[in-house]
């Protein structure tokens, strides 16, 4: 199978991922839109490397894996605060921020 | 396959080492140091002893530098001059920051919450501020973004940049989470700052297996020649091009990749704004001049429209929402909008001389935002019994400050002038190096609403002096605001204030220095 292939569904990932970030109002969901985001470029990342014949695409997928693990932590961290704070992730309910 | 062990060059890399390495030491230390108020003063030192190391290896390089500079790491780091110039700005901001950390008001409250991970308004928070709990853990997170920021504007590999990025990014998300006050704002803000900086950081991120994908390569310079050579990807060449420069334009704070920016601004505990608005934008700055002029400048033609359209909507909506503002961190928020603006104006063209009035620039409005936030911190309200409670932000609470303290508020009005650029403070020069930057390569419709849009600005910064000074106060409103002197937060005043006087008056060794700084150094492909 052609590696191209690959890299345009990565970019329908992309595209998927960002679509939820922007349009989805719960903040789990736009967070799971950013992870397959990510995940989306690992994947081209993974793919291109195939294509050039090289390793140093993978490589590169394994540092973004962790950066992205660690985003979780710090992301999840933050969302629970303001779930025990407010009793809602909906990200049109906290307004206190306007103007 | 062999692979061969890369060689680790220790000198030039000796100031991040030094800094990320105390932050690693600063977690053992919340381990090992069990009273809050000895860890609190342990950390603080820590903090300062390894920011001030490193500012001094920074500048021992710098006197030490032959030629343009070094490429370590296998290519993936360049210290040159601009490299250095940028790493002492950050440095110096993360100084002054953690200093404004420190500050306590007289009855000893910190700007931080007692417990973070304790919800508001609940009973773990009151037991925690009665045991007198401090989360001690914020001098390590702002070593970390400094850290990481430093690597940001040194970083020459695209994969290694979204790796800084993040580095220094994650611990701003938690410390804009921890004020000690107005817990559910700080929240909000954090959640906002957090959800719109991890899109924009996949953004960027997709852009680089893009622009991988195009060249075969992630160094600035192989991705420089790679988009030279390639013929046929030009959708992909492209697209990489604007997903990385958008993704570093959020960091920026440009619009329409500014709605994080008020909302984080307000929403932290004001040390961290004032920290996060200096520096973030300097590093953001860095790493854009970097990108720009190394990777992308085949795409300079393409890629001008994207800065142009930027620089504009930045400067006018920063300029006219902020006009509109009651509020003076948001107010700031919005002024610090129309300043990405302004950097954006400088770099219309990619002239030679932006890359060394930028450095300067950024350095001037970070002496002034640290200065600014750092005055905010003292101007309190005060409850009916008298004890002092959280900022005053309303800006009618402002009125006849001039009275209450004039130092005070003539320091504020002076940087609140140096924001508008007018003569005789620091941003006056630093604004006129960054449009002189434009003007030599043909940016002049940009200059040109660049400076229509700091008169209009200037009336929003005079309308703020105007009502510390010449404003009465409120008759019943007599007791209702303190200034609470922190000695810690008066240092950063004083020192800033200072330093934009100086620059303001005698600018011409500073920018000597910087200009030296004008200079990139490609490093080797590949």
């Amino acid at each position: 199978m052609d590696p191209i292939n690959f890299v345009i569904l990565a970019c329908v990932l992309f595209a998927i991922g960002a679509a939820a970030v922007l349009v989805r109002r719960n903040a789990i969901i736009a967070f799971m839109g950013v992870e397959l985001m990510l995940n989306a470029a690992n994947l081209a990342l993974v793919a291109f490397s195939r294509i050039h014949g090289q390793v140093d695409g993978q490589v590169m997928a394994f540092f973004v894996m962790v950066v992205a693990a660690a985003e979780v932590v710090v992301g999840l961290a933050i969302i629970i605060a303001v779930f025990r704070a407010r009793q809602t992730i909906s990200l049109d309910e906290p307004a206190e921020l306007k103007g | 396959m062999t692979f061969t062990t890369p060689a680790i060059e220790w000198a030039p890399t000796a100031p991040f080492i030094v800094v990320l390495g105390a932050a690693a030491l600063a977690i053992l230390v919340e381990a090992i140091v069990r009273t809050p108020a000895t860890r609190r003063l342990v950390q603080l030192i820590l903090s300062l002893v390894a920011l001030l190391a490193a500012l001094g290896l920074v500048i021992v390089q710098w006197a030490m530098l032959k030629g343009a500079g070094t490429v370590v790491l296998e290519g993936m780091l360049t210290v040159d001059r601009q490299s250095l110039a940028w790493q002492a700005v950050l440095l110096v901001s993360g100084l002054l920051g953690t200093l404004l950390f420190a500050a306590r008001t007289r009855a000893g409250e910190e700007a931080f919450a007692s417990l973070g991970a304790a919800s508001p308004g609940s009973t773990e928070e009151t037991l925690a501020r009665r045991k007198g709990l401090q989360v001690t853990e914020v001098f390590p997170l702002a070593l970390f973004a400094v850290g990481g920021m430093m690597l940001f504007t040194s970083v020459t590999d695209l994969i290694f940049l979204f790796v800084a990025l993040e580095v220094f990014s994650l611990p701003l998300y938690i410390l804009v989470a921890l004020a000690r006050r107005r817990r559910l704002l700080s929240h909000e803000g954090a959640l906002k700052y957090f959800l719109l900086g991890a899109f924009s950081s996949a953004v960027f991120l997709f852009g680089a297996a893009l622009l991988y994908g195009a060249t075969g390569t992630t160094a600035f310079a192989g991705v420089g020649t790679g988009i030279v050579g390639a013929s046929g990807l030009d959708p992909i060449i492209l697209t990489g091009a604007v997903f990385v420069v958008v993704g570093l334009l959020f960091k920026l704070g440009a619009v329409p990749f500014h709605s994080w920016t008020p909302d984080a601004y307000q929403g932290a505990p004001t040390p961290v704004t004032a920290f996060m608005g200096a520096a973030t934008k300097a590093a953001a700055a860095a790493a854009l001049i970097r990108v720009l002029y190394v990777a992308l400048h085949p795409l300079a033609w393409e890629l001008s429209w994207l800065i142009w359209v930027t620089a504009i909507a930045s400067m006018l909506l920063g300029t006219v929402v902020a006009l509109v503002q009651t509020e003076i961190k948001r107010m700031l928020a919005y002024s610090s909008i129309a300043h990405a603006g302004f950097i954006l104006v400088a770099l219309a063209g990619l002239p030679d001389q932006a890359v060394w009035a930028l450095p300067f620039y950024l350095f001037v409005y970070g002496l002034a935002t640290l200065g600014a936030f750092a005055v905010i911190t003292q101007v309190r309200e005060r409850g009916e019994d008298g004890t002092v409670l959280g900022e005053a932000t309303r800006l009618g609470q402002w009125a006849g400050l001039g009275r209450r303290s004039p130092w005070l508020a003539g320091a504020m009005a002076l940087f609140l002038l140096s924001f508008a650029g007018i003569p005789l403070t620091a941003g006056f020069v630093g604004k006129f190096v960054a449009f002189g930057a434009a003007i030599s390569e043909g940016g002049w419709p940009l200059v040109l609403i660049a400076v229509i849009a700091s008169a209009a600005a200037a009336f929003f910064y005079v309308r703020l002096v105007v009502l510390m000074f010449l404003t009465d106060v409120p008759e019943d409103q007599e007791d209702a605001i303190a200034i609470d002197y922190s000695p810690l937060a008066r240092v950063v005043v004083i020192v800033t204030a200072v330093a934009i006087v100086l620059l303001g008056v005698v600018p011409g060794p500073v920018l000597a220095a910087f200009e030296n700084a004008g200079v990139l150094l490609i490093g080797a492909a590949g």
